[in-house]
């Protein structure tokens, strides 16, 4: 096999030694010990060029060590001496009859007989000849003996498919080739026949060459370096056949201008054509007598024809003397096509004009004196009063921090204000509050309530003010629906967010809150500038008075916390950070589009055994493009940027994007005690929800006084669990760190019993009569969330659903298990057991005592613990552990629930 | 001149026990012939993963690199890389000739249930406790999945690939089959935990059983029940069934140590084999031959049709 494979291979040369990796590198042999041996290993020692190279013999002696002996010499007693002729061979040294000698004796094929045997140039002239010689078929003989050896060119262009006579080079249209063989009237010097087979080809069916059909260019015949070889003069022919034969030659002198061409298409082309006249004619032979045409016997060319200026006149054809072959030096232009040597790609072809250039301009030269620092104008920094290093540090970052103009938005971008400035309508001044709307009695009553909320708010806003600005930024966001009870705060705000931007420079504008709505984001750059300036009626100078109250209030929240929250840091640091591209929205969550349907019709088809139309559900669902690549299937969506199920974005403080079904609810409900029901975070959700409604601006603008007082008394009541919402919003935001209440987790996941799935049904057949011990127990179980909970919180909530109502044993919580290594006691336990086997000892247990398969975690971390234990001591007997295990886990579980009703 | 036919044979079950071999991996997790079914792999609780000559039981190759016991394993069409997931939430794609560790796939939030390569190996599925199955790709030096399919619910139970064509069974009790080529989801409710889900060799219809002790032969493109098969037990383990390779019988491994084999078409059990006083804990059926591999605790089981000649000397493995 191996040797086949390399038989496969030609090898040329000898193979060098495979190199030892671990053999070092061979020295190299120092210049004095390089020596030369000739073919029989005998030292030969170089004199230097000049004394005659190679020493030869012995010490120069040839031969012997006697010295030189002539192998020629004979005694002339024994034997008389031949008369012997001296060749050149006896002064020559063997190796000139090498191969690569100066006189080769080995016998090669010499060029006369190789050559000239398929070109069918020669063979044409060699016919002619023939036809012309004396004797006929002269050279019969000739080629008799033709060796049949081409040259190795030759034979790789016949494999590509060229054939003899065609020309090489890219296929033509006739056209093309046509103009191509016209084009050479005008020649000088060494100017190429027209000639060969397709010279031969009629003219006259040019027309009826179609279209598509291309032709190998014109061969040319190469122009001829071979030296001279003869005695002649330079410029010598000898009697040229077809002049002095065909008999015409007299007619016209010998063209000194174009010669060749004559002379040759003459042989090949023409020579047929004319009449054999048979007679011998031509300069060389005289005029005969019988000849009438002896005018032209001294002919004498016009001086006109040659140059008489030396380099004067250009011949026009743009090469300046240079002669290159036919094809190239006439119709520069037109041929183009001819000029580009590679291939042309199909559907292109050579533009005609040159592409114009592109102009570059050369950079402005700086003055001399430029130097490339930016200076700025004195009188830019000295108007506000900052210190000298942050001047510096300006000067620097100055770039950062270009004031940009807000963006004008497209025509829905504009809000009314904008439109009606465009219109150039006057400003409504008649109701701008919906208080003026109100009766004067109504308008005192609400402003006694809203000093009330006042109180409140101020009471709740000391209680969190000490607790830094992030809890206020959360206050804030809580009070901020709230239009006229926040002004305590927001003015304590205000005094904050004055402080901090008093004097800052005008241009360090880095972060833009507003962006989507210009006027708006006017608006509130005004008050930054009137807050550096240590405007104290900032906001309320720079608040549209176009608007009602309750936008105007919620603006100047807005503003203020802004503000405060995109303080301006120091210049330097500031410049260092760009603002970033994309925003999030923090308002809404993504869910899926397609909601899974209710799951109680599928369970009760699933008892019916009605599978079909009432368990199947079909989804539109995106593969990943790369997927499909993977798979080769096409993309089934192409174009849409979607993966997975299609989502939706929704509203994100909404609970009914994680509640699959909503009515049994109300069923639920009175199980929970009514305190909680009031904490519970679905009452947040409502309240959100309603802040959400109050946000649409339309409704407030619209609002009837009848929604105003309910307005009013909704934020009465909002104001009273808004200490409560506080709370529980900053346990939320601390869910992550510490333990939250039960209640809490109770309230969420206690009004989503709705699907009480399959597996409660199940396990309520399994086993019916652990379930009501294990009610009290059972939001313990909501920490046994699989300690590698990184699953979304829609799993999570399902798998916690399952774990509260459908009490089910731990194995479907985390999926059915895997069987033990070994039956219990059976002979086949040598090997080591894992925890399968204490598990399903568990799930004994579990039928016994269930409580104890809620404390997963725990237990968990024992039997890993115990795992290590157990694969130090494999050789321990299974009922010792197992018992201790018991023992163990009972232990940890009643320790654990002490622990669990300790938490408040 | 045709000849008639000749009478097809009845179908043949695999009734008679080969060999066992002893795989000296601690329990087994899964037993898996390889495309051809010439070989086996067996998926080790010691966290090894072994390949194995079916014909005489020999070890031909151990897999070592995983963190904990080996769940699931699946060969590629061309024999030369395998798939393996672990407890260790990892996915590993092996070289099988080298049996070095060609790229370790992390991802998985939860222990890795079941892996399966895609016709072309060109990518690997795995389905998790974490609820998703991972799509990665084979081909790139990405380590993260192309997609992650993250529908289910609950734990993904069982991934199957066929063509286009992914089948995932989740522990929510849900068979999702994701059509590649026409871009859909399809949800089957069963009701109970999915253990495990099958094409059938036509793929025609999906095959799932669930902690309900039961067997659903389900008609694929209308979610029709064609068949339910009942009298084995699985209750709280997850156990694997399987079609024959000419689709005639439904086998499904029982917690009370047998292997249930019944007709598909009629749904009446035609064989109990006995395999052992545990779990059966894993079987796989041969690609086209009648041999049935199954798992119990630390062995392995070959059965087959016709009873081997040198059927007395079992071959224990070294």
């Amino acid at each position: 096999m191996a040797s086949d494979s390399e038989e496969d291979f030609v090898v040329y040369g000898t193979p060098l030694e495979p190199l030892d990796e671990d053999e070092p590198l061979k020295k190299p042999i120092p210049l004095h010990e390089q020596t030369v041996k000739d073919e029989k290993g005998r030292y030969q020692r170089f004199h230097g060029a000049f004394t005659g190279g190679f020493s030869a013999g012995y010490f120069n002696t040839v031969g012997s060590k006697e010295g030189w002996t002539p192998s020629t010499f004979i005694s002339s007693r024994q034997q008389k001496a031949e008369n012997h002729n001296a060749r050149p061979e006896d002064f020559m040294d063997e190796e000139d009859f090498s191969e690569h000698g100066i006189a080769p004796s080995q016998i090669t094929t010499s060029q006369e007989f190789s050559s000239g045997c398929r070109d069918e140039v020669r063979e044409k002239t060699r016919a002619v000849i023939s036809q012309m010689a004396l004797i006929p078929g002269d050279n019969l003989l000739e080629e008799l003996i033709t060796p049949a050896r081409l040259s190795i060119g030759v034979e790789l262009l016949r494999r590509m498919g060229w054939k003899e006579g065609q020309g090489i080079g890219p296929r033509v249209k006739r056209k093309l080739r046509q103009r191509q063989k016209e084009g050479g009237a005008r020649v000088y010097s060494c100017a190429l026949p027209h000639i060969g087979s397709e010279g031969s080809e009629d003219d006259d069916d040019e027309e009826f060459a179609p279209e598509n059909v291309t032709f190998a260019p014109v061969d040319v015949t190469p122009v001829d370096f071979s030296p001279r070889s003869g005695v002649q003069g330079l410029g010598y022919r000898g009697l040229n056949p077809g002049l002095a034969l065909l008999g015409h030659g007299a007619a016209e002198h010998i063209n000194l201008f174009n010669p060749e061409s004559e002379t040759r298409s003459q042989l090949f082309g023409n020579a047929q054509k004319t009449s054999r006249k048979g007679r011998i004619s031509g300069q060389a032979f005289g005029v005969g007598a019988l000849e009438d045409n002896d005018d032209d016997v001294y002919h004498k060319d016009s001086m006109t024809r040659y140059d008489t200026v030396l380099g004067g006149e250009e011949p026009g054809d743009g090469l300046y003397g240079w002669t290159a072959p036919q094809q190239y030096n006439n119709r520069r232009d037109t041929s183009k096509a001819l000029s580009y040597l590679g291939k042309i790609p199909e559907g292109f072809t050579v533009a005609l004009k040159h592409t114009k250039e592109k102009m570059i301009f050369p950079p402005p030269v700086l003055p001399p004196d430029f130097r490339p620092v930016h200076g700025f104008h004195p009188s830019l920094l000295g108007t506000t009063a900052v210190s000298p290093a942050l001047r510096q540090a300006l000067a620097t970052s100055r770039g950062h921090m270009v004031k940009e103009e807000p963006q004008q938005g497209g025509r829905h971008q504009l809000d009314s204000s904008q439109r009606r400035a465009l219109l150039g309508e006057d400003v409504l001044h008649s109701s701008s509050s919906v208080m003026e709307l109100l009766r004067p009695e109504d308008r005192q009553r609400l402003y006694n309530l809203h000093n009330d909320s006042k109180t409140t708010s101020a009471k709740c806003q000391n209680a969190i003010h000490p607790s830094g600005s992030v809890t206020r930024s959360t206050v804030v966001s809580l009070t901020q629906p709230l239009p006229q009870s926040c002004s305590t705060p927001s003015s304590s705000l205000q005094e904050d967010s004055l402080a901090s931007w008093r004097g800052v420079q005008s241009s360090t504008h880095t972060f833009r809150p507003f962006v989507k709505n210009p006027s708006k984001q006017a608006r509130y750059e005004q008050f930054l500038s009137r807050l550096k300036h240590g405007d104290k009626d900032a906001v309320e100078q720079s608040l549209d008075p176009g608007m009602t109250e309750w936008e105007r209030s919620r603006e100047r929240d807005e503003f203020v916390r802004a503000s405060i929250l995109y303080q301006p840091t120091s210049s330097s640091l500031s410049s260092r950070f760009t603002v970033a591209q994309h925003q999030e929205d923090d308002d809404a969550v993504e869910v899926c589009r397609d909601e899974e349907g209710a799951v109680d019709n599928k369970q009760a088809a699933v008892k019916m055994k009605m599978f079909g139309k009432l368990t199947r559900e079909m989804f539109e669902w995106h593969p990943d493009k790369l997927l499909c690549k993977r798979f080769n299937v096409p993309d089934a969506y192409p174009g849409s940027g979607v993966v997975g199920l299609p989502k939706v974005k929704r509203d994100k403080f909404s609970v009914f994007n994680f509640l699959n079904v909503t009515e049994s609810r109300e069923m639920t409900a009175p199980l929970k005690p009514p305190e909680m029901r009031k904490k519970s975070r679905w009452d947040v959700s409502e309240q959100e929800e309603l802040d959400k409604e109050d946000e649409l601006p339309t409704s407030a603008s619209t609002a009837s006084p009848n929604s105003i007082s309910d307005q009013t008394q909704a934020q009465k009541r909002k104001e009273d669990d808004k200490e409560e919402q506080q709370k529980e919003e900053e346990e939320e935001e601390e869910v992550v760190v510490s333990r939250p209440p039960m209640d809490l987790f109770k309230a969420i996941f206690a009004s989503s019993d709705d699907d009480s799935s399959s597996s409660e049904v199940e396990s309520e057949e399994e086993d019916t009569k652990e379930g009501e011990g294990k009610n009290d127990l059972h939001p313990l179980n909501l920490f046994n969330v699989p300690s590698t909970s990184v699953t979304s919180s829609i799993t999570s909530c399902s798998s916690q659903k399952t774990v509260v109502f459908s009490q089910t044993s731990m194995q479907e919580e985390f999926g059915p298990s895997l069987p033990p290594p070994s039956a219990r006691g059976g002979a086949t336990s040598h090997y080591s057991s894992s925890t399968e086997d204490k598990q399903r000892k568990k799930n004994k247990e579990k039928k016994v005592k269930k409580k104890e398969g809620k404390h997963k975690k725990d237990k968990k971390k024992k039997k890993q613990k115990k795992h290590k234990h157990k694969e130090k001591h494999q050789k321990k007997s299974k009922e010792e552990e197992s018992s201790d295990e018991d023992s163990e886990g009972h232990v940890s579980t009643e320790e654990l629930l002490k622990r669990l009703k300790s938490i408040p | 001149m045709a000849f008639p036919q000749p009478k097809p044979q009845a179908p043949q079950l695999p009734q008679h026990l080969l060999r066992t071999i002893n795989c000296q991996q601690g329990a087994v997790r899964a037993v898996r012939f390889n495309a051809d079914g010439n070989y086996l792999l067996s998926c080790g609780s010691d966290k090894s993963l072994k390949l194995w000559g079916v014909s005489r039981g020999t070890l031909l190759k151990t897999y070592s690199g995983h963190g904990y016991e080996v769940l699931d394993a699946d060969g590629s069409y061309d024999n030369s890389q395998l798939c393996s997931c672990s407890s260790d939430k990892s996915v590993i794609l092996w070289d099988v000739a080298s049996g070095q560790v060609i790229r370790k796939l992390r991802g998985h939030a939860g222990k890795v249930n079941c892996v399966q390569f895609n016709e072309e190996a060109t990518v690997i599925l795995s389905g998790s406790i974490d609820g998703t199955v991972r799509c990665w790709d084979t081909r790139s030096r990405r380590f993260e999945p192309i997609q992650v399919l993250d529908e289910a619910k609950d734990g993904i139970s069982s991934v199957k690939v066929v063509q286009h064509e992914l089948l995932t069974g989740s522990v929510d009790g849900r068979v999702r089959r994701y059509d590649l080529r026409m871009g859909q989801l399809h949800v089957d409710f069963i009701n109970s935990p999915i253990t495990c889900v099958c094409f059938s060799q036509d793929g025609q219809c999906t095959l799932s059983s669930s902690l309900d002790s039961v067997v659903r032969l389900l008609d694929k493109s209308t979610g029709e029940m064609l068949g339910e098969y009942t009298g084995h037990k699985m209750k709280s383990y997850k156990l694997d069934c399987c079609l024959s390779s000419k689709d005639t019988h439904v086998l499904s491994c029982s917690e009370d140590g047998h292997v249930y084999c019944w007709d598909l078409v009629e749904g009446s059990l035609s064989l109990k084999l006995p395999v052992g006083k545990a779990v059966v804990q894993s079987l796989s059926f041969h690609p086209t031959e009648t041999c049935l591999l199954t798992s119990m605790e630390g062995c392995v089981q070959v059965w087959a049709a016709e009873p081997e000649e040198t059927q007395d000397e079992v071959t224990m493995a070294t």
